[in-house]
Order: structure tokens, then C-alpha cells, then sequence
């Protein structure tokens, strides 16, 4: 026993210290909240559906995070910019257009596929074009030079769209088709939400069948595996990559026309938040994987909406919901202090990070 | 006298065990040599005694000191110093900065000495330097303290790790492959060097080597290891004549036909 | 590019092509109409004419660089030439239909901006000529003998500066020399044509004539004797620290607050290039650290219901750099033994958590919240108050001192071995003896310090301050400067921050485009100058690893 304790050093107690510290915090807050109770049943299923929404675009995010991770080893801090990229262009050029005109109305279906196309199509070009010019010439560098190009790539982008589209605001058109709710477990979802999860399912299912069935898919994850034996069975690993870039940012782009269906605005710096918490959600599901990504998203989408009302409401804090992405980022930190492999995975676990 | 012992060491990487109930004691002063095929948990071991790796099971005693829970740098302190088995320099300093981080153990001037250059602080810096300038010479690189270390070529490269492990003042030297490609002539030369280390600074020598010309012409103690067991363990000619070293290196059936011809001496 | 590769007459072309969509690019964020009324050289060319050629010049001379000898000069004029062609499909695009409602910059001033006023057919006409003509200029530069084309671009260098700087520079000549006098050099904010010419011919002859005689004059340092030259360096030292001292004189009010935020981002960028540039942990919550010693020094100070002892300045300070070391002390200790990039990724979430916090309801009862902390007094210095930005100039100076001398003098002692062995490999540092745990403690810990000290200041220089103040951002700007200048390097931190911070409030412009150039200045350093514009010895090595042309090389400078 003696030998034990001489054994804790410094940095095994302050990580005790923090693990116990978090622990006391969101156990007596909830505590507190439930005995209080000033939600009821319906509150929770609200926070739970919402969260689950809110994590499907953070699922959808992650996949370019992941992916990308899983072939480069780098942390693609631009990512969240593909995202905001596509959903502006589509707003600015056809959402507004369309709204204007009427047609949206008269054909939500073609005018939402439209939309989603454009949007998908704008983040692939520009995710393309980033990997081409700023990324590729870095392959051998040392590895804080891709991310420092990664961070400057995604201020680039943002600032880029502000000076095109302008720094305001720019409303998303409401849909008339969408804005009806649908009664559920004695409460009401959102179609809008409800589209948003079925969206996410279907294109989740339907990459993770490319990567896993396809030929391209199992070029991608020759490339991930091994890059000098990819290249030496004939794959042509700076395409290999190219298209992984282009996956992950079509799945950001798609994720960006379901945002704004839910929060029906769209700025040049939308990109950001989102983009941290679904690098967040890929590490929490374990980085380097799909299915991590799909978990880990929902996953945060979930804690981070029930939890401020249930671990802070309790705790007397004055208007939690201003904490809301302090809970996130705590998450972040939490999870890349302490289980860096993820919360389901073991791969890639030390990769040396 | 022993100056480290290895009692039942064992480490497992999830359900593989590199290292199993290892048991070597090193007499102090003597030159030991760890052999083995590829993947019998030799390098496994070294990191376990420098501390690289956390042991599952067993105890490594140095100097009368358990190891088992000391941190890498606390051992390289105790008297534990290494080299790699791909050569693992600073490549981006200079020889002499190479040697005088090595020197780092023994250096005694808190930080704050530093901004305000006290005379301590001097006086250890330029003793530090001196030191740093005739261990490269020992080593015969004199003349290159200020080229960088990744511009050297590769012999001196390998002279030059055993300088900054040295600059720390071991007591004891753990030199993982030290000839590795090296041609006979360059491998004769680093078998005397390490011969020297021993017989002018009395330093107890524990090397990995593949080449067996070395391993027999050094090794005053030879432990054979196969799938991180010890099969084997005594002097070089008692390790040329065991059956089971020469099957863990040639294969089933190979130790009957080929010993009495004398391959052993050359495996 | 492949050397071996044969530059074809199609490359020339693409380059083209890529240039014209570069300006292009530029035009439809807005720079170009924003500079349009910045005149460089009086009723002659504005800033916004230079940044429509920069592209086409730089890439005709690239095109002239790579094509064989024979055909530079065609090459150069065909790129400039087909740099024209995206530019005139914008001006035609935007003259057709009314693009504004979809890209707000581009406006009717753009356009005739871009067509030089001349309407879109004549204008595209122009543009073409002048493209061409400025591709084969460029082309014709580079075919010229280094010799002289080294002065000319010196020349054309520093009459473009100072033109763009000609609304200062007249408010200063104005001080010292009168107006009438200024009036002969610059006339409303814009250079004097003739003036310019003079400038482009004296300053190109002076460099040509510098180039020819550099040699013997360095020849001649060397010859000298050792005392010599130890009395030249001592006579060097001794002018600069009065050129230092005599700053705010020279510059008067304006220059002086300029220099001043300088002066913050330089003390911040010498902690930060502890942690980044000698230990190598890539730190992006640094802002943290700044927005704690400016809280604690707001809070401490205050005269504001938010005061709690309306302590002095100098009282206050070293409780704030106290306060931020241990925060560094604290905030570093969770993320010890995480790399690279997941080090980069706790550390911003760090940053955010702490800005956030500062932002909320929860703690405002203690900082106030959104609302900031107000009614900071200024330092003040046996009695006087220094209200001057001119004054305030020597507390920031000194604080830039003492952390460019302790930076220094830890860089050559073992602590600094130890970061750089630590920043080469981890594994083989810790097995050298090295405690990792307290090496890297002690770079976030004197990191953290220097930057508190650069928040304290800021808070009285300011006066109050707000939590938006201390966003990602910031840290982000730091990041950049020491990246521009150089990682590691000392004086490259002063470089990076007068080009990063001292440029874009100097022409104000560049304000909405700060973050624009910093990212792209940010992917164009990785590519191109990783190192630095003031590379330290060190990083210089580390990033032409492979470039294994490199002989065995010269013993590292002292800093």
C-alpha cells in the first residue's frame, strides 16, 4: 500500500482530481434537477428529439473529420468551412431565387433536391480545390505544418464567403411543406426534424455501403491502411485522397441544407461551432471510424441538449443554456484527455497523436 | 555483485505476450548479450527496464533499487542509459547539443541560474561544453561537435548515440544492435569501442546484437531468447553447442544434422 | 513542378488563367473596390490598381521563370495576356445582369474600377493591353541580370510601401517640416508623380550601387580586429536602445498607439513562441492566459463597482502575471501527455471554455459578464498619469525587454536543450533524463506569463475591457505572427507583428480583410516559406530535412 501511494505522482492526481470533480458535479446536478423537477416528460422527449437532430448534423459532419483522419492522419480544421460553403451558396443562389419566385411552394421536392445539389456539389469543389492547392504539396511535412495550413485555410474560406455573400444574416426560406408537426409519445415532432434524422440515416447507410462495398471504397481504405502498399498494388493514392475529401465534404454539404432547414439561417461563420463539436463527436466515437462518427454525433447532439437542463438547472446556474457549448468543449477536452481512442473504439488508439 | 536483476518479468501487449517469465541477472562490470530471432521480445525487454513500458508482472531491480513503477527519466537518473536500434538522434542538433541534452542527468543549475548567469551557472555550462567536446573525441568524432547529427554519416551516427548515452554517466549501457549495418571492418572496430567502454570506464554492458561474430567475440554471458522466453543462457561456447538455440535459429530438424559441421559458429 | 518538364506554351496559358481568376477572387470579396480610394501615386494609380496587377506580374514572372530561355519573353505576354480574359468575363457578367443581389461586392464602382473607368468595352480592351504589357515587363525583369533586377525590385518595393503609407507619412512630415514643404512630396494622401519617379530611380541606384559595393564593405568588417568589432557592435547596440527610447518622439501620437498594440502582440507572440516555437506544443487556448492577467489586473485596478481594491498598476502587475502563470501551471497539467494535434484541439477547447465563462451570467456578479470591467485606471508613474500613448510606449517597451532577455538567455542554457531535444522526440528526451512533466510545465508556466503581463498591460492601456475581446482569434493572430516570422525566432516575432498587426492599422482599410490575409498568409508561409521571413537556426534546419543538398552547416547563431 505504501509503495502505491509513493508511486501517484503529480499528474495522475490532478487527473483524479478533475475525474472526480466532474463526476461530483454532473451527479449532484442531476440530483438536484430531478428532485426539483421542473420538466416534464414531454420537456425530456423535446430535449431528446432535438438532440438527436442537432446530432444527426454533427454524425453527418464527423464523417469528413473521420475519413479524412483516416487517410492523412491530420485533423482537416477547414472542414466545418466545406460546410458552411455549400449550404451559403445554395441559400444565396437557389434557396432565395426559389423562395422568391414561388416555386419552392409549388415543388418542395425538386426544389429541396436542387438545393441539397448544389450544396453538396459546392463543398466538394471547394473541399477539392483546398486538398489540391494547400494540403497535397504538404503530404511529407512535418505534422504541425498541415494543421497550421488547415487553420489557415479555414479563416481563408470563411472571410472568403463573407466577402462574396456579405457578413449579415441571410434567412433560409421556411417550407411551407415541412413546417407542419407530426403528434408523437404525446407530444409533437417537427417535420423539419423529422426529415433531418431520416436524411441522415439514408446517407449514413448509403456511404457506409460505398466505403465498405465499392471499388473506390476499398481504395480508400487501402489508402487509410497503408499508403506506399496502396500505391504499390496500383492505387492511385492522391485521387484515393482527392475523393475521400470530396465524401466527406459532400456529407457536410448535405449536413448544411439540414441545418438551415432547422435553424432557417445561414452566415459565414456558421461553420465554426459545429465544425469543433462534430470533431468532437468523430473523436468521442473513436476517430478513423464511420459508425464512431454516426454514434459519436448523436451522442453529443444528445448530451448537449439534455444536458445543461439536467446537470446546470439543478445547480442554480443562471441562464444555463449560455453554457451550453462549454459543456461540449468540456466533453472535447474530457474525451482527449482521457480516452483519446473514442468511447467505442479501440482503433487507431495510440496512433501517437 | 549484480548489478541488475530481472526476476519473472513479464509483458503482455493485449493477448500477446511479448516477454514471459524473463529472468537475467547482470553481474556488474561484465558484457552481456541479449539474442534472439526477430520478435522474441528483446527490445520489449529494454524498454521494460528503462521504464518505456510498464512490467505486468515481475520485478527489475537495479542497484539494489525497484524499477517497476520509476518513470523513464527517474531510470535514466538511477544510472540506466540507452541506444536504439534505429538510430534515434536529435537530428536537428548538433552533435555537441546532442551530447550536452545527454549530459542533462548530472547538471545541477535551477533555470532562473540561466536568465541571470550566475557564475554556478557559467562555470557548469562551460564544463558541461568541455565534458560534451571529449566524449566526442573518446568517440572519434573530434572536429564534428558542430555538425548536425542528421548530416553524419551513419557510423558516426551510431558513435554518436553512444556518446550522448555515455555523457549521462551510466552505469549501465544498454546498446540495442550497435553494429547494425555496419560491414565486418566498421563491426570489428565497434567491437573493440565497446570493449574499451567497459575495461577504461568499468561500465556494465547489456547489448542486442544480431551479428554473431560480435555476440561471440564480446559476450562474457549470453541469454538466447524465442518468443519472449528464455531458451537458453550461458557462455558462448556452451550457447554454440545448445540444441535449442540452433533449432530457434535454423528451424526443427536443423539442430542434429547441421551442429556437427560447425554452422552454429556463424549462425 | 518537375524541372525536367518542358514548359509549354499551354502552361503559360493556365497560368494565365489562374492569375486572371486570383483577381478575379480578389475583386469579388470587395478588396479591390475597398482600396480603389487609396491613391499610391497622386491622379495616377490607386492601391486597388496594383492589387488588379499583382496576380498577372507575379505569374508572368513565374511563367518567364520556368519556360527555356528562348521564350520567356512570349511566355510572360501570353500569361499576362490570358489574365485578362476571367477578369473581363466578370466585368461582362456584371454589366449583363445584376449580380450584386447574389455577390455583394460587386458593385458598379468595382466594375469601373476594373475597367479603369472606361465602361466595359473599352475597359476589357485596356485591360488586355495592360495585362499583356505588364506580363511582358515582368518577363523582361526576370530575363535582366540579377544585379540589376535585384535593385529595381528593391526600388519598385519601397515606392509601393511608401506610397501606400503616404497618408502617415504626410501627417509626419508635416510635424517636422511644415506643410508646405510636405505639400512638394505628398499632396492629399497620395505620393507627388514626380516624386515617385525619384524614389523608384534613387532608391533602385542606391541598391545597385549597395550590391556592387556590399562585398568589400563586409569584407572590410571582417578584416577588422576583434576589438574593432566588438566596439562597432557595442556603438550598434547602444544606437539602437536610443533609437528605442527616442521612438515616441519620432512618431508622435498616432504612430506611437500603433506601436503600442504592436508592442502587446510582440510580448504575447515571445510567450507563445516558448510553447510553439521552442517546446513545439502548438497552443491554441493562449488567449486564455491574455485574458486572465487583463481580468485580473481590470479587477484589481478598477475604479468601477467591479473593483475590489483599487490597487496601483504596478502593484497589480505582477499579481496578474502570478495569476497567469499558474493558470498556465493549471490549464497545462490535464494536457501533459497529448501531442501534436490533438494538443492543439484541448487547448482551443480550453481557450472557448474560458471565454464563454467569462461571457456568462454565472460569473458575472465577479467580471461583470458581457459588460466588461470599466473604469480601469491607466498606469501611473511617480505621480503622472501615463495617459500619452507616447508614455504608455515605455511600460509596453519594457515589458518587451524583459521577456525578449529572459527568452534569450533560457534559449542557450539546458532548459532550452531541453525543449528543442523535447520537440525533436519525446520518447528519447524523457529516456535522456529529461522530466517531461516539468519541462513542458515550465514552457506553458513562462509562456502563460508573458502573456498575462501582455494582458494587464492591454487592460490599463484600454481602460475597460469585454470578453469578446479574447476570442479564438486572438490566438489565432498570434499564431500567425510568429509563423510569419519565423517559429523560434526572436526578432521574427517583432517582424510578424509589425506585418501582422502594425500594417492593417496602418492602412484601415485592411481591417475586414484581416483574417482573409492571415489565412492565406498563413497557407502561403507553409508552402512556401515555412520558416519564417527570420528563421531561427533551428527551424531552418528542421523543415529542409530533405533537402539533403544541404553540406554539413555552419554551428547555430547564439539566438
Amino acid at each position: 500500500m505504501q509503495r502505491r501511494l509513493q508511486n501517484i505522482n503529480y499528474l495522475d492526481l490532478v487527473l483524479w482530481l478533475i475525474r472526480v470533480s466532474i463526476i461530483v458535479i454532473v451527479v449532484w446536478g442531476s440530483i438536484a434537477t430531478l428532485s426539483d423537477n421542473p420538466y416534464s416528460g414531454r420537456n425530456w422527449i423535446d430535449f431528446i428529439v432535438f438532440g438527436i437532430a442537432q446530432g444527426s448534423m454533427y454524425a453527418l459532419i464527423a464523417i469528413g473529420y473521420t475519413l479524412v483522419y483516416g487517410v492523412l492522419f491530420m485533423i482537416n480544421f477547414a472542414h466545418g468551412e466545406f460546410f458552411m460553403s455549400g449550404v451559403m451558396t445554395a441559400t444565396v443562389f437557389v434557396a432565395g431565387p426559389l423562395s422568391a419566385s414561388g416555386y419552392l411552394d409549388r415543388q418542395p421536392v425538386i426544389s429541396l433536391l436542387l438545393i441539397l445539389a448544389v450544396s453538396m456539389l459546392t463543398s466538394v469543389g471547394v473541399a477539392v480545390l483546398t486538398e489540391r492547392i494547400a494540403y497535397r504539396p504538404l503530404r511529407k511535412a512535418p505534422r504541425l505544418v498541415p494543421l497550421i495550413t488547415a487553420i489557415g485555410a479555414s479563416f481563408f474560406l470563411q472571410y472568403t464567403f463573407r466577402g462574396l455573400y456579405g457578413s449579415e444574416v441571410k434567412p433560409f426560406p421556411q417550407v411551407e411543406a415541412l413546417s407542419g408537426k407530426i403528434p408523437f409519445l404525446g407530444t409533437e415532432l417537427l417535420e423539419s426534424q423529422l426529415v433531418v434524422i431520416i436524411a441522415t440515416v439514408i446517407m449514413l447507410v448509403g456511404l457506409y455501403l460505398f466505403v465498405m462495398r465499392t471499388k473506390t471504397g476499398k481504395a480508400i481504405r487501402a489508402v487509410a491502411e497503408d499508403k506506399d502498399v496502396a500505391a504499390l498494388m496500383g492505387i492511385d493514392v492522391d485521387r484515393t485522397i482527392s475523393i475521400t475529401f470530396a465524401l466527406g465534404a459532400a456529407m457536410a454539404g448535405a449536413a448544411g441544407v439540414l441545418y438551415a432547414l432547422v435553424f432557417r439561417q445561414v452566415h459565414f461563420f456558421m461553420g465554426f461551432l459545429p465544425g469543433l463539436k462534430a470533431f468532437t463527436a468523430a473523436v468521442l466515437g473513436g476517430i478513423g471510424s464511420i459508425p464512431g462518427a454516426a454514434i459519436g454525433g448523436l451522442f453529443l447532439g444528445i448530451f448537449e441538449s439534455v444536458g445543461p437542463p439536467l446537470f446546470l438547472d439543478g445547480l442554480n446556474v443562471p441562464a444555463y443554456h449560455q453554457l451550453k457549448d462549454v459543456i461540449a468543449f468540456t466533453m472535447l477536452v474530457l474525451i482527449l484527455i482521457f480516452r483519446p481512442q473514442g468511447i467505442i473504439g479501440e482503433r487507431l488508439a495510440e496512433k501517437k497523436a | 555483485m549484480n548489478i541488475l536483476t530481472a526476476k519473472n518479468v513479464t509483458k503482455r501487449f493485449g493477448g500477446l505476450v511479448a516477454v514471459s517469465g524473463l529472468n537475467i541477472d547482470l553481474a556488474q562490470g561484465s558484457i552481456v548479450s541479449i539474442i534472439g530471432p526477430n520478435g522474441a521480445g528483446k527490445t520489449t525487454f529494454f524498454n521494460c527496464v528503462t521504464g518505456f513500458y510498464k512490467v505486468d508482472e515481475g520485478e527489475i531491480i537495479f542497484d539494489g533499487n525497484l524499477l517497476n513503477h520509476k518513470s523513464t527519466d527517474l531510470i535514466t537518473r538511477m544510472g540506466i542509459s540507452r541506444t536504439y536500434q534505429n538510430i534515434r538522434l536529435f537530428a536537428n542538433m548538433t552533435a555537441i547539443e546532442n551530447i550536452l541534452v545527454g549530459e542533462h542527468p548530472h547538471l545541477k543549475t535551477f533555470w532562473a541560474e540561466a536568465i541571470f548567469r550566475t557564475p554556478r551557472f557559467l562555470k557548469e555550462e562551460k564544463d558541461a561544453e568541455a565534458e560534451a567536446r571529449r566524449l566526442l573525441r573518446y568517440v572519434g568524432l573530434a572536429g564534428l561537435g558542430d555538425s548536425l547529427a542528421r548530416n553524419l554519416p551513419y557510423g558516426a551516427q551510431r558513435r554518436l548515440e553512444i556518446a550522448r548515452a555515455l555523457a549521462s554517466r551510466p552505469k549501465l549501457l544498454l546498446l540495442d544492435e550497435p553494429t547494425a549495418g555496419m560491414n565486418p571492418n566498421e563491426s570489428a572496430e565497434m567491437m573493440r569501442f565497446i570493449k574499451n567502454l567497459r575495461d577504461d570506464l568499468g561500465i556494465t554492458i547489456l547489448l542486442i546484437e544480431h551479428d554473431m561474430r560480435v555476440v561471440m567475440g564480446i559476450s562474457e554471458h549470453i541469454h538466447v531468447l524465442d518468443f519472449g522466453q528464455k531458451i537458453a543462457e550461458g557462455t558462448p561456447k556452451e550457447i554454440q553447442r545448445n540444441p535449442r538455440v540452433i533449432e530457434a535459429y535454423l528451424g526443427r530438424g536443423a539442430a542434429s544434422g547441421l551442429e556437427a559441421e560447425g554452422v552454429s559458429a556463424t549462425v | 513542378m518537375n524541372p525536367e518538364k518542358k514548359f509549354t506554351l499551354r502552361d503559360a496559358v493556365n497560368q494565365g488563367l489562374i492569375a486572371g481568376l486570383i483577381t478575379s477572387l480578389i475583386s469579388m470579396v470587395g478588396m479591390v473596390e475597398l482600396f480603389s480610394k487609396r491613391q499610391l501615386i497622386a491622379n495616377l494609380m490607386t492601391t486597388a490598381q496594383v492589387f488588379i496587377l499583382l496576380a498577372p506580374a507575379l505569374l508572368s514572372y513565374q511563367s518567364a521563370r520556368k519556360s527555356a530561355k528562348n521564350n520567356a519573353l512570349a511566355s510572360g505576354a501570353v500569361t499576362g495576356f490570358f489574365a485578362s480574359i476571367p477578369i473581363i468575363v466578370l466585368v461582362l457578367l456584371a454589366s449583363a445582369f445584376d449580380l450584386r443581389q447574389f455577390l455583394v461586392n460587386v458593385s458598379p464602382n468595382l466594375i469601373s474600377t476594373l475597367t479603369f473607368g472606361q465602361g466595359p468595352v473599352v475597359g476589357s480592351l485596356i485591360l488586355v493591353a495592360i495585362n499583356t504589357l505588364i506580363g511582358l515587363l515582368a518577363a523582361i525583369l526576370h530575363q535582366l541580370d540579377e544585379k540589376i533586377r535585384n535593385p529595381i525590385l528593391t526600388g519598385l518595393l519601397w515606392t509601393l510601401l511608401v506610397g501606400m503609407f503616404s497618408e502617415i507619412l504626410q501627417e509626419r512630415l508635416r510635424a517636422f517640416f511644415g506643410i508646405s514643404f510636405t505639400n512638394l512630396i505628398i499632396r492629399s494622401k497620395a505620393l507627388q508623380p514626380t516624386v515617385a519617379v525619384i524614389l523608384l530611380v534613387g532608391i533602385t541606384a542606391i541598391a545597385y550601387f549597395w550590391g556592387q559595393r556590399g562585398a568589400s564593405f563586409s569584407e572590410r568588417i571582417a578584416n577588422q580586429s576583434a576589438t574593432q568589432r566588438r566596439n562597432m557592435i557595442i556603438a550598434q547596440r547602444v544606437a539602437f536602445f536610443v533609437l528605442l527610447l527616442a521612438m515616441p518622439l519620432l512618431l508622435g501620437t498616432y504612430l506611437s498607439e500603433v506601436v503600442n498594440n504592436v508592442g502587446i502582440y510582440v510580448l504575447m507572440g515571445l510567450g507563445l513562441n516558448i510553447v510553439v516555437g521552442f517546446a513545439g506544443l502548438l497552443d491554441l487556448g493562449y488567449v486564455a492566459f491574455f485574458a486572465i492577467g487583463a481580468y485580473v489586473m481590470a479587477i484589481l485596478t478598477s475604479e468601477g463597482f467591479l473593483g475590489v481594491a483599487q490597487t496601483s498598476f504596478w502593484v497589480a502587475l505582477p499579481v496578474s502575471v502570478i495569476t497567469a502563470v499558474a493558470a498556465g501551471i493549471f490549464l497545462g497539467t490535464p494536457v501533459l501527455r497529448m501531442r501534436g494535434d490533438y494538443l492543439a484541439i484541448v487547448t482551443l477547447g480550453f481557450g472557448e471554455i474560458i471565454r464563454i465563462m467569462a461571457n456568462s451570467d454565472l460569473l458575472k456578479p465577479f467580471i461583470g459578464g458581457a459588460q466588461g470591467v470599466l473604469q480601469i485606471p491607466k498606469p501611473s508613474f511617480f505621480g503622472t498619469s501615463l495617459i500619452q500613448p507616447g508614455q504608455l510606449y515605455y511600460v509596453v517597451l519594457g515589458g518587451v525587454l524583459l521577456a525578449w532577455f529572459v527568452s534569450t538567455r533560457l534559449s542557450n542554457s539546458r532548459l532550452g536543450r531541453q525543449w528543442m531535444a523535447m520537440r525533436e522526440d519525446e520518447d528519447v528526451a524523457e529516456a535522456m533524463g529529461i522530466n517531461l512533466v516539468n519541462t513542458k510545465l515550465l514552457a506553458f508556466a513562462i509562456g502563460a506569463g508573458f502573456s498575462g503581463l501582455s494582458g494587464a498591460i492591454y487592460a490599463s492601456k484600454l481602460t475597460s475591457i469585454f470578453p469578446h475581446s479574447f476570442n479564438l482569434l486572438i490566438s489565432i493572430n498570434v499564431l500567425s505572427l510568429i509563423i510569419v516570422g519565423g517559429m523560434g525566432s526572436l526578432p521574427g516575432v517583432v517582424i510578424g507583428s509589425l506585418i501582422l498587426v502594425g500594417l492593417p492599422e496602418l492602412l484601415r482599410e485592411f481591417a475586414e480583410f484581416r483574417l482573409w490575409m492571415y489565412g492565406a498568409l498563413l497557407i502561403v508561409m507553409m508552402l512556401a516559406k515555412p520558416e519564417g521571413f527570420w528563421p531561427s537556426a533551428i527551424t531552418k534546419r528542421e523543415l529542409h530535412a530533405h533537402d539533403e543538398s544541404i553540406p554539413i552547416e555552419e554551428p547555430a547563431a547564439a539566438d
